[in-house]
C-alpha cells in the first residue's frame, strides 16, 4: 500500500507512531499527481516546491494534527502568494494578498497546501466543464464529468492526488461531485464555517465544506475548520463539538425520513434502487425509516436560480477592471473599460447568470421574482422544520443520475441545472448535508445524501460513519480508465 | 422672485460620522492623508472580503436620531445599492433602503422672523465611496485616478420632508442641523472638507396649490451660501420656465459655483435602477431599547435647550442666544466667560461683535482662538473696575486676539492703565484751568463747548488714560467752585 492511498486518519496514525515523516507523505502524493494528473486534470495551479518546503518545515517541528499532510483547495479560496483564479479569465493572474480564514486554520494545523483545484467558473455549473481553462475528468470514467462546481476537489481526492480537499457548496457543489466521484462530501450548516476569503457566488447560500475519502476524515477536518469567525458576520458563534466523538455511536433508534418527492420521476432507476438498498440497511440495523413529504421541493430549483443569480449579479459586479483582475487596455472610456473587461473576463455561463440575476432584481420585476423566491425559500425551510420535528435525518439520492459524459449537457443549461434538484433544497434551508458513496450503478458511484438539522453535523456523521463501516464502502479506488 | 409662486424645498444631508475606523473594516477615517494610504482589501472590495459592522456607527446614528426627535427602529437592515462607478469598489454601496435606523423626527428653525418645525422623514447609515482625481479638469484630463481613503467612511443620510419654503429657511435648517450634529458630537460638520454635504430637492407651485411641482435635485452645494444661492436661482429658473409655458422635467442638476447657476446633469429617464436588495453578508440589526435609553441618557444639552437657557438665565435676546448656540465651541466659550465675569450681555456683545469680526477676517474657527474665556472675562472686569475704558478695551482685545496675552500684561506693556487717582487728576485739571482763564470765562457765561475743551485737554495731557467719569466730576466741581 502506498502512502497516497491512505486516509488522513491513517496517515496521522503512522505519523504518531513515528513510522513515516511528512516528507515521505508529501513525496508520495506529489508522485501520484505526476502519475495521474494528465488523465484527471484536477489542478489549475500546482506548487510542488512550496509543498516540499512546507513538508520539510513539518519534519523539523512538532505541529498540529495535519503536520505534513497535503491538501488541495477549490480555486476560490484566497491564498496569499498563490494565484486564485475561480477558473476564470477574469482572475487568471490574481494573487491575493491574504489567506482565507479556513486556509489559515489548516496552515496552523500543519496542513501542506499542494495547489488549487479546478471548478466551474465562479462556482457556476455542475460539471466543471465551465472552467475557463480545461475540463476535469472523472477518475471512475475519464470520459465523464466529475460533477461540479467543486469537480477538481472531488476528482483529486478520488484519484488519490490529495487525501482531502476543501470545496464550497451553493446548490450542491460539494455533494454532487462527491457523489459522481465516489467520495465523501460534507456541506455544513450555513454559518458553521467562515466564508471570509472565499470568493462569493451567492452569499446567503455559499458554505465551505470538506471532500474526503471517508467519513472519519470529514469529521477530523471539520474539527479544524468549523467555528465562529469575527471577520464573517454570518458565521455563527456557537460551540464546535469534537465531531469524531459522534462516529461510533451507531444508529439504533435513530429516526430517518425519506421524502417521496426525492424518489419520484426523473431519478435514474438504478440510482433509486441503490439508495433504497441503503435505506433497507438502516432499517435492518435498528433505525426507524419512514416516508415523508417535502411538498415544496419542486419549487426549490426555480427559486434557487433566482436567489443565487440575484446575489451573484451584485457579488460579481466588483470585477470591473479597475483595481484587480482582467482589464481591457484598449478601452476608450470608463463604460468601455467596464463592459469590455467583463465581456472578455467572464464565460458564457457566468454571463447568463449575471443577466438572470440582474433581471430578477430590476425595478418592476423584484416582487414577481426575487421576493417571490424568498417566500418559496421560507416554505422550503418550513417543510424541513416539520419533518425534523419528528425525525433526526432525511435521506435521499444526492443526484438524479450518475456522472454524465463530458459535453453531454453543454449547451443545454436547464438539463444541467436539473442535476442539482435534490441538493438545492438543503442550501435554500441553510441545512447541513453529506453525500457518501452507497454503491454503484453501471460501474459508476452512486451517492446517498443525508440531511440533518441545523448544526447537527455530528448526527449526520454518526449515521454516515455507521453506514460506511457497515457496508464496507470507504476509500474506493477508481480505475482511472475509460468505462 | 414672483410672489405668485411658492418655493418648496427638501434637503438630503450626508454627515460623515466621527468614528476612528471605517464602517466595515479597521482602516482609519482621518481626513487629508496621502491617497490610498487608508485602504485595505475590504474597503477596496477585493474578492472574498466581507463587511463587519462598526458598532460605533450604529451608536452615533442612534444618538443623532434621538437628537432629531426620531423614532429609533427595533429592527433594521443594510441593503445593496448597485451601480458601476470607478470610485465604488464593490460596485454597490451598502446603505439602508426600506428599513432605516431612524424615522419620523423633526427639528425647529428660526427663519424669516418666525419659529418653525421641519419634519425629518428618515436618517439611515451608509458607506461613503472613494474619490476620483483628475489632472486639471475632468474634461481635459487624460486619465482618472482613484483614491479610496474615503471608501467605507461611515455616513448618516438625513432626509427632510419638503417643509422648507425659502432659501433662508433652507439655510436655517442646515445651520440648525449642523449645530445638532456638533452638539451631539457625531460629526465635525465641515462642509468645505465634505464631512457635511447637502443635496436640495427644489420645486415651485402656484401659491395655494396643494400638489407638489416637478422637482429638481441639486447637487454640489458645498457651503451655506451655495445652498441659499442655488435654491434662489433654481426657483427663479423654474418659475420663469413655467411662466413661459414650459413643462419642467424631473432631473438632477449641479450648482456651478463659478457661474452661480444650476446646470442639468441627467433626467429621471437616465437615472440608474439601483436594484436595492438586502445585503446577505450583513445580518439584520436588532437594536435593544436598553441601548437606546443608554444613548438618550448620555445626550448633552441641545442647541434649542441652550438657547432657551441663555434667554431665561441671562436675559439675552433670542437672536444673540441663537448665534451663541450655533456651535458647542461658541456656547462653551460663552459659558466659561460668563461664569467668571457675570456680565452675560457684555460677553455676548464682544463675542458677536469684535470676536466674530476678527475670526472671520482671519478665516478662523472659534476653537483656534488664541485667548481664553478667562482672559475675556478679566478684560471685562477691568472695564467694569474703571481700569480701562471701553475704547481702550477695543485695542487690548485685538492684541489679545493676535497674541493670546493676558489683558493686564498688555495694559502694562503699553502703559495703557486708566488714571483714576483723584489727586493726580486734580493737579492736572488745576494746571489746565490756570492756563486757560478765557475759556473759564466762556464756561461761566454758559458756553457748553468750554467744558468739552477742558475734558479734551485732560485727555491729551494723560494720553487718553484718564478715567472720563472721574475727570467729568472733578472738572465740574472745580469750575463750579471757581464761579462761586
Amino acid at each position: 500500500m502506498e502512502l497516497y492511498e491512505l486516509t488522513v486518519h491513517q496517515l496521522v496514525n503512522l505519523l504518531d507512531k513515528g513510522e513515516i515523516n511528512p516528507r515521505e507523505i508529501v513525496d508520495s502524493f506529489l508522485n501520484r499527481i505526476q502519475a495521474v494528473e494528465s488523465k484527471v486534470k484536477a489542478f489549475l495551479t500546482l506548487d510542488e516546491d512550496r509543498a516540499r518546503e512546507e513538508a520539510n518545515q513539518a519534519c523539523r517541528q512538532a505541529g498540529g494534527l495535519l503536520r505534513g499532510i497535503p491538501y488541495g483547495l477549490k480555486d476560490l479560496f484566497c491564498t496569499r502568494g498563490m494565484r486564485t483564479t475561480c477558473a476564470s479569465r477574469m482572475l487568471e493572474d490574481f494573487v491575493p494578498p491574504y489567506d482565507a480564514t479556513v486556509v489559515n486554520r489548516l496552515s496552523q494545523a500543519g496542513g501542506v497546501l499542494v495547489g488549487k483545484l479546478n471548478m466551474d467558473e465562479f462556482a457556476m455549473g455542475s460539471s466543471t466543464e465551465h472552467s475557463a481553462f480545461f475540463a476535469t475528468h472523472n477518475p471512475w470514467d475519464l470520459q465523464r464529468v466529475p460533477g461540479g462546481s467543486s469537480g477538481g476537489s472531488a476528482a483529486a481526492v478520488a484519484a488519490g492526488e490529495v487525501p482531502f480537499s476543501l470545496g464550497s457548496d451553493t446548490g450542491g457543489s460539494i455533494r454532487q461531485p462527491a457523489s459522481f466521484c465516489g467520495v465523501v462530501g460534507l456541506r455544513p450548516t450555513y454559518g458553521r464555517v467562515s466564508r471570509w476569503g472565499v470568493v462569493a457566488f451567492a452569499s446567503s447560500l455559499d458554505q465551505v465544506g470538506v471532500l474526503s475519502k471517508d467519513v472519519r476524515d470529514s469529521a477530523l477536518v471539520m474539527n479544524l475548520i468549523a467555528g465562529y469567525d469575527p471577520l464573517d458576520s454570518t458565521s455563527v458563534n456557537l460551540e464546535v463539538p469534537d465531531y469524531t466523538v459522534f462516529l461510533d455511536k451507531g444508529i439504533k433508534g435513530m429516526k430517518i425520513a425519506y421524502p417521496r418527492e426525492h424518489f419520484g420521476p426523473g431519478i435514474q432507476e438504478d440510482v433509486k434502487e441503490t439508495v433504497s438498498e441503503a435505506l433497507k440497511w438502516f432499517e435492518e440495523n435498528g433505525a426507524v425509516v419512514e416516508e415523508v413529504s417535502l411538498p415544496h421541493s419542486e419549487y426549490a430549483l426555480p427559486a434557487y436560480y433566482l436567489v443565487a443569480t440575484a446575489e451573484a449579479s451584485t457579488n460579481l459586479a466588483r470585477f470591473d477592471g479597475v483595481r484587480f483582475g482582467l482589464r481591457d487596455e484598449g478601452a476608450e472610456n470608463i463604460i468601455e473599460l467596464f463592459s469590455q473587461s467583463r465581456a472578455n473576463g467572464f464565460g458564457a455561463e457566468v454571463k447568463r447568470r449575471i443577466m438572470l440575476g440582474t433581471y430578477a432584481l430590476s425595478s418592476g420585476y423584484y416582487d414577481a421574482y426575487y421576493l417571490k423566491a424568498l417566500k418559496v425559500r421560507r416554505l422550503i425551510w418550513e417543510d424541513f422544520q416539520k419533518v425534523f420535528g419528528d425525525y433526526d435525518l432525511i435521506v435521499s439520492p444526492t443526484t438524479p443520475t450518475t456522472a454524465f459524459k463530458l459535453g453531454e449537457k453543454l449547451g443545454d443549461p436547464l438539463t444541467e441545472y436539473m442535476t442539482d434538484i435534490l441538493t438545492v433544497p438543503v442550501n435554500m434551508a441553510g441545512l447541513p448535508g453529506i453525500s457518501i458513496p452507497c454503491g454503484f450503478a453501471g460501474g459508476l458511484p452512486v451517492g446517498m445524501q443525508i440531511i440533518g438539522k441545523a448544526f447537527a453535523e455530528g448526527t449526520i456523521l454518526q449515521a454516515a460513519h455507521a453506514f460506511e463501516q457497515g457496508k464496507g464502502l470507504r476509500n474506493q479506488k477508481p480505475p482511472l480508465g475509460v468505462n | 422672485m414672483s410672489s405668485d409662486y411658492e418655493v418648496v424645498v427638501g434637503l438630503e444631508v450626508h454627515a460623515e460620522l466621527k468614528t476612528e475606523s471605517k464602517i466595515f473594516c479597521g482602516c482609519s477615517t482621518a481626513f487629508g492623508a496621502e491617497p490610498n494610504t487608508q485602504v485595505c482589501p475590504i474597503c477596496a472590495g477585493f474578492p472574498g472580503m466581507l463587511p463587519v459592522l462598526n458598532r460605533q456607527v450604529v451608536e452615533l446614528a442612534i444618538r443623532t436620531g434621538l437628537a432629531l426627535n426620531c423614532e429609533i427602529a427595533d429592527y433594521c437592515k443594510f441593503d445593496r445599492k448597485n451601480y458601476f462607478y470607478p470610485d465604488l469598489p464593490k460596485a454597490y454601496q451598502n446603505s439602508q433602503y426600506d428599513l432605516p435606523i431612524c424615522k419620523q423626527g423633526y427639528l425647529e428653525i428660526d427663519a424669516d422672523g418666525h419659529r418653525k418645525k421641519v419634519r425629518i422623514n428618515r436618517a439611515h447609515m451608509e458607506e461613503d465611496a472613494g474619490k476620483l482625481v483628475h489632472q486639471g479638469s475632468i474634461t481635459t484630463s487624460a486619465y482618472t485616478l482613484v483614491d479610496l481613503n474615503r471608501s467605507g467612511v461611515p455616513l448618516l443620510e438625513i432626509v427632510s420632508e419638503p417643509d422648507l419654503r425659502s432659501p433662508g429657511e433652507a439655510r436655517a435648517y442646515m445651520e440648525k442641523l449642523r449645530a445638532i450634529l456638533l452638539f451631539t458630537g457625531v460629526s465635525d460638520g465641515k462642509m468645505e472638507e465634505g464631512s457635511l454635504r447637502c443635496d436640495a430637492n427644489v420645486s415651485v407651485r402656484p401659491r395655494g396649490e396643494k400638489a407638489l411641482g416637478t422637482r429638481a435635485e441639486i447637487k454640489n452645494l458645498n457651503s451655506f451660501r451655495a445652498l441659499e444661492k442655488a435654491i434662489e436661482y433654481e426657483a427663479g429658473r423654474q418659475i420663469a420656465a413655467l411662466e413661459d409655458g414650459e413643462k419642467l422635467v424631473q432631473e438632477t442638476r449641479t450648482w456651478d459655483e463659478e457661474k452661480q447657476v444650476t446646470r442639468s446633469m441627467r433626467s429621471k429617464e437616465e437615472a440608474n435602477d439601483y436594484r436595492y436588495f438586502p445585503d446577505p453578508d450583513l445580518p439584520p440589526l436588532r437594536i435593544s431599547r436598553e441601548w437606546v435609553e443608554e444613548v438618550r441618557a448620555s445626550l448633552p444639552e441641545m442647541p434649542d435647550q441652550a438657547q432657551q437657557r441663555l434667554v431665561s438665565d441671562y436675559g439675552l435676546p433670542e437672536y444673540d442666544a441663537g448665534l451663541l448656540t450655533l456651535t458647542p465651541d461658541h456656547l462653551n466659550f460663552f459659558d466659561q466667560a460668563v461664569a467668571l465675569c457675570q456680565d452675560a450681555k457684555a460677553v455676548s456683545n464682544w463675542m458677536m461683535g469684535d470676536m466674530t469680526r476678527l475670526l472671520n477676517q482671519n478665516n478662523m474657527e472659534i476653537s483656534a482662538c488664541r485667548f481664553t474665556p478667562a482672559q475675556l472675562a478679566r478684560m471685562l472686569q477691568l472695564i467694569a473696575a474703571g481700569t480701562i475704558s471701553g475704547k481702550m478695551a477695543k485695542s487690548i482685545f485685538e492684541e489679545m486676539f493676535d497674541s493670546g496675552e493676558d489683558p493686564e500684561r498688555i495694559i502694562k506693556e503699553k502703559g495703557m492703565a486708566q488714571i483714576s487717582n483723584e489727586d493726580e487728576l486734580g493737579k492736572i485739571i488745576e494746571e489746565i484751568i490756570q492756563a486757560h482763564p478765557g475759556v473759564v470765562q466762556d464756561y461761566h457765561s454758559g458756553k457748553e463747548k468750554a467744558f468739552g475743551f477742558f475734558v479734551g485737554q485732560v485727555m491729551k495731557a494723560t494720553r487718553g488714560q484718564a478715567n472720563p467719569a472721574i475727570v467729568n466730576r472733578l472738572l465740574k466741581e472745580r469750575l463750579n467752585r471757581e464761579g462761586a
